[in-house]
């Protein structure tokens, strides 16, 4: 490290740590509303990046809404942007749930050919609709920029964001999940359908209302992501790849396990992308990640019942 | 051969044979008149679908998939050039006709459909292609149906075919002067580059990598590539500001290109701090990575939208009035436009449409009326161009601040395999 002092040298290990986190934070929020479809339902929803873009669609309307009728509401709009993401995506996958998935339970490879056809067709809407050519939502200030507390170390403000973003939605999750009354007849239904609608819960209800809170996490995230990414008819498909991934790593049923999967896939890369080049980290990260689903196939964490 | 209406008639069957060949006459001298004396036989010796008012041309790109981004301007701008050609008389009196096939961002998609067009609608070109994965796919179809395919993209080289005419620059073209200005204009002598990880970065980098280093006796200080659509990039910033380049030179394309540029813009990397020249960022890029983004970066490119001449002002309002006020022209959209009018030169040059005559004839066409200035078709079917550098503003557009002379196209380069 010629010509690098100390502490310069300890600001890149510092923005580094912080890159690991803040991809770990991006990782999750992807993956968390496909851990609840995939992972509670055991639906393969291929039509999942959809809903991301659903979201960053709607941030991008609101954006130009913002700047052309309300300038003074250009400051706010992304928090906005935020909830009208989650209400629209949360509508449509309430929608398909009830048009499409709903027929389709017992037939899980039918299930992933119909998704995908849902993920084209929705595609070619965002193509009709706004156009080939990508967008961008314009940021509000506060968003903008780093956060740097000294010369030399520069902390991305939307990075923090998206982190703070991760953590309240994935407590709020969690306790939906393992606290609530709504969420016990979730885990119930997964666990055992026959049974759980013996007792008398609704399942047809837990199961759309399930489908439609994964898509409305899903329209959150895709807000959250026009800070770090591109808005566009395929900017969807960037994440559904490595968002299978996280789930099926970490375990397809376990919460804990998409966390630390998110985690441990984050910092693989991140650190590995540091010494080497972007591909070769890619290729590495994969290849051992394939190994580990060798050894244990259910993934990093396995929920154990009854069956 | 000359239908003779004039000749007279000395007996009876000579008055019966004259009197087919006035009809004859009678048919053929009405689009004679309009075709200055060029019959459709004679400017089309192949069968290509030539009639005497009409010419079939294909267009091949992706309007849908997700290279749909990309190709819809050069889609437009070429339907804009035909359609001023149309207004103008059209080529050898015969009105241009569209057939458009769509190659869906899928490669095997792109062959089969050329070989539609070739075979089937015998066109007498093709304007099409824009990912080098696409024309190394219709390449083999082009070359053994013998058919003419304009392609807009600027891409690696390596290439040079009788049967495609390259409108864009190849990699020497665009790369060479715009490392050259970075060294003598921001005294850079450390550079770092950064691709996505497929056939044109990687090439165009190896040429950047032989120039920085045998030329400007400079150093690559690091060389990274990210898969096509990557969307972290919070570890290569790092190592930037690790090794603190004086330059770093971007090929990053696609969706992954707006990841890149708003995590920089993020992680405070700005224009005062760190020199970056891509590229791979045209104004069509710039609307998806927002233009606040950019402000102050620069780009490597034969032409740009604010490009200060006569004849990009007019094709500016053109290509507004018919898109609309909010459209932008990037470089590849610019030179999709050329396309059409290359051709027309090149079939009023041969006086004919057959694809050898104009294969043969293209060579040295000039064209004045460009939007980027001046071109003029090289032996090697590439175009003489210049490059300029363009600084980006908060607006999306580039403020020209450089511009070279006529640079040769140079497809094989030799020292920079």
């Amino acid at each position: 490290m010629d010509g690098m002092s100390f502490s310069e040298f300890g600001s890149v290990l510092i923005m580094q740590g912080f890159n690991g986190l803040s991809y770990f934070s991006v990782l999750l929020l992807m993956a968390l509303g496909l851990a609840i479809i995939f992972g509670q339902m055991g639906v393969i929803n291929m039509a999942h990046g959809e809903f991301l873009t659903i979201g960053a669609y709607t941030t991008y309307l609101l954006s130009v809404l913002s700047s052309t009728y309300a300038p003074w509401f250009e400051s706010y709009y992304f928090i906005a942007a935020i909830i009208v993401g989650f209400g629209v995506a949360f509508v449509i996958g309430y929608l398909v749930e009830w048009l499409m998935i709903r027929h389709l339970y017992k037939r899980p490879l039918d299930s992933l050919l119909a998704t995908w056809g849902l993920s084209l067709i929705m595609q070619q809407t965002f193509r009709s609709t706004f156009g080939p050519k990508e967008v961008s939502a314009t940021l509000p200030a506060w968003l903008m920029g780093s956060y740097s507390p000294k010369e030399g170390l520069d902390i991305p403000l939307n990075g923090l964001f998206v982190m703070a973003l991760t953590l309240a939605l994935t407590s709020a999750v969690a306790a939906i999940m393992f606290y609530s009354r709504w969420g016990l007849r979730v885990r119930a239904t997964t666990q055992n359908r026959a049974m759980a609608g013996a007792v008398g819960i609704d399942t047809a209800k837990i199961d759309r209302l399930t489908f439609a809170l994964g898509c409305g996490i899903a329209g959150v995230a895709g807000a959250a992501f026009t800070t770090i990414g591109s808005t566009g008819p395929t900017s969807g498909s960037l994440y559904i790849v490595d968002t299978f991934l996280v789930v099926v790593f970490g375990g397809a049923q376990s919460l804990l396990g998409t966390i630390a999967s998110a985690f441990s896939i984050a910092q693989t890369n991140s650190t590995l992308e540091f010494f080497m080049t972007g591909s070769i980290a890619k290729v590495i990260t994969l290849a051992t990640i394939i190994g580990i689903l060798l050894l244990r196939p259910e993934g990093l964490f396995r929920l154990r019942v009854r069956k | 051969m000359k239908p003779t209406v004039l000749n007279a008639p000395s007996n009876l069957r000579a008055i019966s044979r004259s009197l087919r060949t006035l009809l004859f006459g009678v048919m053929a001298s009405v689009p004679l008149l309009v075709n200055a004396g060029t019959t459709t036989a004679e400017v089309n010796t192949t069968g290509l679908a030539v009639t005497d008012s009409v010419v079939k041309v294909g267009q091949l790109h992706s309007a849908t998939g997700t290279m749909a981004i990309s190709e819809t301007g050069s889609i437009q701008a070429e339907r804009l050039a035909i359609d001023q050609i149309n207004e103008m008389g059209g080529i050898l009196g015969r009105k241009i006709e569209i057939i458009q096939e769509d190659g869906a961002s899928d490669w095997p998609t792109f062959a089969e459909k050329a070989r539609k067009l070739l075979v089937n609608d015998k066109v007498a070109a093709v304007f099409g292609c824009w990912t080098s994965a696409s024309r190394k796919a219709v390449l083999p179809v082009f070359e053994k149906e013998n058919g003419m395919l304009y392609y807009p993209t600027f891409y690696e080289g390596l290439e040079q075919s009788k049967n495609v005419i390259y409108t864009g620059q190849e990699a020497t073209q665009q790369i060479i002067a715009g490392l050259d200005w970075l060294a003598k204009t921001k005294g850079a002598k450390k550079f770092y580059l950064v691709g996505s990880d497929y056939i044109w970065p990687r090439t165009s980098n190896k040429i950047a990598r032989k120039h920085i280093e045998n030329v400007l006796k400079g150093e690559v200080v690091g060389e990274d590539y990210f898969p096509l659509g990557h969307t972290q990039f919070g570890s290569l910033i790092n190592k930037i500001k690790l090794k603190k380049p004086d330059a770093v030179y971007s090929i990053i394309v696609g969706g992954s290109n707006v990841a890149w540029w708003k995590q920089l813009k993020a992680a405070g990397v700005t224009s005062d701090k760190q020199t970056i020249l891509t590229i791979s960022v045209t104004e069509d890029e710039i609307l998806g990575i927002g233009g606040e983004n950019m402000v102050g970066f620069y780009a490597a490119m034969k032409y740009f939208q604010s490009l200060d001449n006569d004849n990009n002002k007019k094709f500016v309002a053109a290509f507004k009035a018919k898109y609309g006020d909010k459209a932008v022209i990037g470089d590849v959209t610019q030179a999709a436009y050329l396309g059409p009018w290359l051709w027309k030169a090149a079939v009023e040059k041969a006086g004919s449409f057959d694809i050898d005559k104009i294969a043969a004839a293209s060579p040295g066409i000039e064209l004045k009326t460009a939007p980027e200035g001046y071109v003029k078709v090289h032996e090697n079917h590439h175009l003489w161009s210049k490059l300029r550098i363009g600084e980006a503003l908060a607006d999306g557009q580039y403020k020209v601040i450089y511009e070279s002379d006529l640079i040769e196209p140079n497809p094989v380069p030799k020292g920079y395999q």
